[in-house]
């Protein structure tokens, strides 16, 4: 009993020595504090500004101290195209709920309409960025959250706009929940090392989808890439895990589910591409390991272009593919195994499930098609396929140690 | 006319290669839904299937008709009958037997397997207006064949060289003048080199629907207004209309003039 008593006391003192020394600053349009700036310069250290509903045209808010920021039914903070709207400065800064809009364009800063400089335990979620320059920009920051964002841009041309979400030699940063579209590059990763990206959906961006560049060990999972001008660019970058994303109907001349160039060390894992010109583009790329990941209806679901030595591609499904691989060498340094490939036609006697025929995924018609793009349109001639039989049979053009020496029977389930 | 065609059509109803043609489409149609479970890639395989044979039987079919039947034309000759009234109404008989042979063959299956439930069902009516396109223009080629030489042999086998030059040698042709002039912007020549067979202009009707993200790779402006839009479409079946009315005009042209 004594013990309890104990316990409540110091409950109370805790409670209350919080809520005295933290207070809740509310900014509404008639209170004493109508703006986000002022109410940010008044706060002490550790307190939470309320905003509530309404419009606020400011810009240039600078974040100096530790502070939560929550806004109540998304209340609006217009930049007018001045410039950058939140600038956040100190660590340990959470902001929530805003609806963020009109951020200015310049050729010469990059303007954002929340950017992170240099601070640690931040949390951004349950933003709306709408009317966007660049959207959540982070820089030499670490150890932060961004959640359940939607930014929404409208970019019509590369050059004058800005990336969704950018992050710029930061670490430890959880991306998770997102939703871009419209911008320039839905995310962007440069010299950010351990990020986590996770269920977001990033569709309809003018480049990329996700673009790493000099990041190492990041994982991305669960997101969906849907439309966008190239779909996704993997460069330059080390220990990457890539698993269970979704790459979807990247249409165009330039156009892949996922580029992988300079990329060593990597996993890419129970992917699924599907519909878009080019499934995956390799180059340059070493050790990496391609695991049931799922390729349907691509034009081509792998296009290597040379210098990939050291790759492993097991168990995945090709599905439907126009062209299944498509090298441009006669080198081969890649295994291809237990795969299911739905072009495949032997025959499985001894029923192991395992084709006893090898299977070649080259045909020697891809390689005409790079060679002569224009020549395209003769797939699925009935010439086409008498000169990739005679191929298949002995070949000449293609990398002859390339086949898959145990093609499944069966789509692999997982 | 109409009465010519009707008496081809049931002497064609009538025999057994319309029944052996029929039942050939209806068994490839169970056999390719029983071993895949897929619609769509059964329509693949369909497509290969329906672009090499359908000309090939139709070609035949032409001839043999035209041949076997040539005492019975005579005999229609004496009476006072428009010519091109004769061979069109032959010419039509041949080929709707064979259409409808090939449309119900074929759909039989797809239908009791859940067409109209499937997302297919577009692509399988593409693939059975081309089919059906592609036998009006064989057999009015087979007819024109047949016109032009009295020699049963030689009739034979000018069909089968038309048959084997425009499904095999003027890919190859094609394939190798792509590839000599490589150097050159060549996308407008390969778009008229499709325009001119018509086995490849349906090859590529059929691709825009199946293989659209492979076409849309290359980089060529024409290609992409092409095949990016409905023009591609459009144009295909225009000219599939083409191929067939100009053959067909070959036949009354030539009916005309010709002794008996």
């Amino acid at each position: 009993m004594e013990r309890l008593f104990k316990y409540s006391v110091l409950y109370f003192v805790v409670f209350f020595t919080n809520t005295i020394y933290s207070q809740t600053i509310e900014v509404c349009e008639n209170c004493t504090m109508s703006s986000l700036k002022d109410a940010i310069s008044y706060a002490k250290d550790f307190d939470t500004i309320l905003v509530k509903k309404g419009t606020y045209k400011e810009h240039n808010i600078k974040v100096d101290k530790p502070l939560t920021i929550i806004g109540e039914n998304y209340p609006i903070i217009d930049g007018e195209l001045k410039g950058e709207i939140i600038t956040i400065v100190s660590d340990d800064v959470t902001v929530d709920g805003l609806f963020l809009i009109n951020v200015g364009t310049s050729y010469t800063e990059d303007y954002a309409a929340i950017r992170v400089r240099r601070s640690k335990n931040f949390t951004i979620q349950n933003l709306v960025l709408e009317k966007l320059f660049f959207g959540i920009y982070i820089e030499k920051s670490r150890d932060g959250k961004v959640f359940h964002n939607k930014i929404i841009g409208d970019a019509v041309e590369e050059y004058n706009s800005g990336n969704g979400i950018q992050l710029w030699y930061s670490k430890n940063i959880q991306i998770e929940h997102n939703f871009v579209q419209h911008v320039r590059d839905g995310i962007y990763l440069e010299f950010s090392n351990d990020c986590l990206i996770k269920n977001n959906v990033s569709a309809n961006n003018l480049r990329y989808g996700l673009h790493f560049m000099f990041s190492n060990d990041d994982i991305y999972q669960d997101n969906t890439f849907e439309n966008n001008g190239a779909g996704v660019a993997v460069m330059f970058s080390k220990r990457i895990k890539m698993l269970n994303n979704v790459f979807k109907e990247n249409w165009g001349t330039a156009s892949y589910g996922m580029l992988l160039k300079e990329i060593n060390d990597a996993e890419i894992l129970g992917n699924t591409f599907e519909e878009n010109t080019i499934g995956i583009n390799v180059e340059g790329s070493n050790r990496i390991t391609y695991k049931n990941n799922n390729f349907i209806s691509n034009g081509w679901a792998i296009k290597v272009r040379g210098a990939c030595y050291n790759n492993s591609f097991i168990e995945n499904n090709f599905l439907y593919n126009s062209f299944d691989i498509s090298y441009n060498s006669k080198i081969n340094d890649n295994v291809f195994d237990r795969n299911y490939w739905s072009n495949y036609t032997g025959y499985d006697l001894d029923k192991d499930g395992i084709g006893d025929v090898p299977y070649r995924p080259v045909k020697l018609f891809s390689y005409i098609v790079n060679r002569t793009p224009e020549t395209i349109i003769l797939l699925r001639s009935l010439f086409i396929d008498i000169i990739d039989f005679s191929e298949k049979v002995s070949p000449v053009f293609t990398p002859d140690n390339l086949l898959d020496t145990n093609p499944l029977i069966k789509k692999i389930e997982w | 006319m109409l009465k010519i065609l009707k008496y081809s059509f049931y002497d064609l109803m009538r025999s057994r290669w319309s029944y052996v043609y029929f039942a050939f489409y209806l068994l490839l149609g169970v056999v390719l839904l029983f071993l895949n479970n897929d619609l769509s890639k059964a329509v693949i395989t369909l497509m290969n299937v329906i672009i090499v044979l359908v000309p090939l039987i139709g070609t035949i079919f032409g001839v043999m008709y035209y041949y076997n039947s040539k005492e019975f034309t005579e005999l229609l000759l004496a009476q006072p009958l428009k010519r091109s009234s004769i061979f069109l109404g032959q010419y039509l008989g041949v080929a709707l037997s064979l259409s409808m042979s090939l449309i119900l063959g074929l759909g039989l299956p797809f239908v009791f397997y859940g067409l109209f439930e499937s997302s297919a069902i577009w692509d399988f009516s593409l693939l059975l207006i081309t089919g059906t396109f592609l036998t009006f223009i064989f057999t009015a080629l087979a007819f024109n064949i047949a016109l032009s030489n009295e020699n049963k042999i030689k009739g034979f086998g000018y069909a089968i060289l038309l048959w084997l030059f425009l499904a095999i040698i003027y890919d190859g042709i094609f394939l190798m003048t792509l590839i000599m002039f490589e150097d050159y912007p060549l996308d407008k020549l390969s778009l008229v080199g499709t325009m001119l067979n018509p086995i490849d202009l349906s090859r590529t009707l059929i691709l825009l629907k199946l293989d659209i993200s492979a076409l849309l790779g290359y980089t060529g402006a024409v290609f992409k207004q092409f095949f990016g839009t409905n023009i591609g479409l459009i144009v295909s079946l225009i000219m599939l209309s083409v191929w067939v009315v100009i053959p067909v005009l070959r036949i009354m042209f030539k009916s005309k003039k010709k002794d008996f």
